[in-house]
């Protein structure tokens, strides 16, 4: 850590309080840009470094009690792929942006088209034909200046992917595809990376969590996956509400395995449907 | 011998179409088949990817007796 950073940070360290009354020391968004462009470090840097004193940084103030201080640390110091940047992967790196996961791996070939706005948060009318990860840079830097991103405009595929993910704490599967979800699930388990996977048809949709030892994707679609195979999705499409309830789920998962806190759906199925209001945690194996 | 048994039965997405009215209460002869009341309700084997008997998976030849939920998926993969 340079000299003096901790000396900078606990002279604009504040007196806070939560909404409980309970008091913190806090540290400003506008401070902590301050600090990271002294010292020529990532903001996240210097957000580690102000935990690491007990001062939390403002932005994650509401994080704070369901986290602790050296839980925000560890997802500062995580680095997270996010694999395809549609509805799902949308939900997913805005929620993963502001919950401070470090550094964040960004992927998809994909640009925007008309039939994405009604559910892809990325998406907007003036972003139309133009790069997904270039939005999702764009995105997250709006959100949060403080991480990390690496963004990849190419589509995964068994020769590229290990390249893009290695280094990953976890993969989250946002893809559109059933052929291409196996193939990033091959490479997670050859590269030992857990990873979160899930899919929506309609108002419907399931989440799963596999880790490199887990039966994982044959137990939904089977041993063999025909690359030419179409899901439900073809007929039903996407619903907004349904692909962002199930891109926090993903988002769930995956910060309680970063922080190995709480029930994680190995080897389970959370299963949705909206149109019933149904939410059922099935046994895969 | 009881020559009927009841299940309830839950289809999602594109299956949806095949629910019967009588879903919460369905009859079966006991001792069918997962794919023998697929069958009945018109629905290919081959879409009905992933069955679920008491929320644990089941397979398509699972025998029922009665008394059980079914849940069958669709290969899902949109996002």
């Amino acid at each position: 850590m340079a000299t003096g950073m901790i000396q900078e940070i606990k002279k604009y360290a504040k007196p806070k309080s939560f909404p409980d009354s309970d008091t913190y020391k806090g540290i400003s968004v506008e401070h902590v840009i301050r600090l990271s462009e002294q010292f020529e470090v990532p903001g996240k840097e210097i957000e580690i470094a102000a935990l690491e004193a007990e001062i939390v940084p403002e932005r994650y103030a509401r994080n704070m009690k369901s986290y602790t201080l050296d839980d925000q640390v560890v997802l500062l110091k995580s680095t997270v792929s996010v694999v395809g940047l549609g509805g799902l992967g949308g939900g997913v790196t805005e929620i993963l942006a502001r919950s401070g996961v470090g550094t964040l791996l960004l992927m998809d070939g994909d640009s925007f088209e008309d039939h994405n706005l009604n559910r892809q948060f990325l998406s907007r009318q003036s972003l139309l034909l133009t790069s997904k990860a270039e939005a999702a840079l764009q995105r997250v830097r709006e959100i949060n200046s403080s991480i990390a991103v690496r963004h990849f405009g190419t589509f995964l595929t068994k020769d590229n992917g290990a390249d893009m993910i290695e280094g990953s704490d976890v993969a989250v599967d946002c893809l559109d595809s059933l052929h291409t979800r196996t193939i990033l699930e091959k490479l997670t388990k050859s590269l030992n990376i857990p990873m979160v996977s899930a899919a929506v048809a309609g108002g419907s949709g399931h989440v799963t969590t596999i880790f490199p030892e887990d039966p994982g994707l044959k137990l939904i679609y089977g041993e063999q996956v025909d690359p030419s195979l179409k899901g439900a999705e073809a007929s039903l499409g996407c619903l907004p509400q349904a692909v962002t309830l199930l891109s926090s789920l993903e988002c769930s998962e995956v910060l309680k395995i970063l922080l190995k806190k709480g029930n994680l759906a190995r080897n389970k199925l959370i299963v949705v449907d909206l149109l019933d209001n149904t939410f059922d945690v099935l046994q895969l194996a | 011998m009881n020559a009927s048994a009841k299940i309830q039965l839950k289809l999602y997405a594109t299956l949806r179409k095949f629910l019967p009215d009588d879903c919460d209460e369905l009859d079966i002869e006991p001792g069918s088949s997962v794919s023998d009341i697929l069958k009945q309700l018109g629905i290919p084997d081959n879409e009905a990817k992933l069955i679920f008997i008491d929320g644990k998976k089941g397979a398509i030849d699972t025998i029922l007796k009665g008394g059980e939920r079914l849940g069958v998926f669709p290969p899902v993969g949109g996002g």
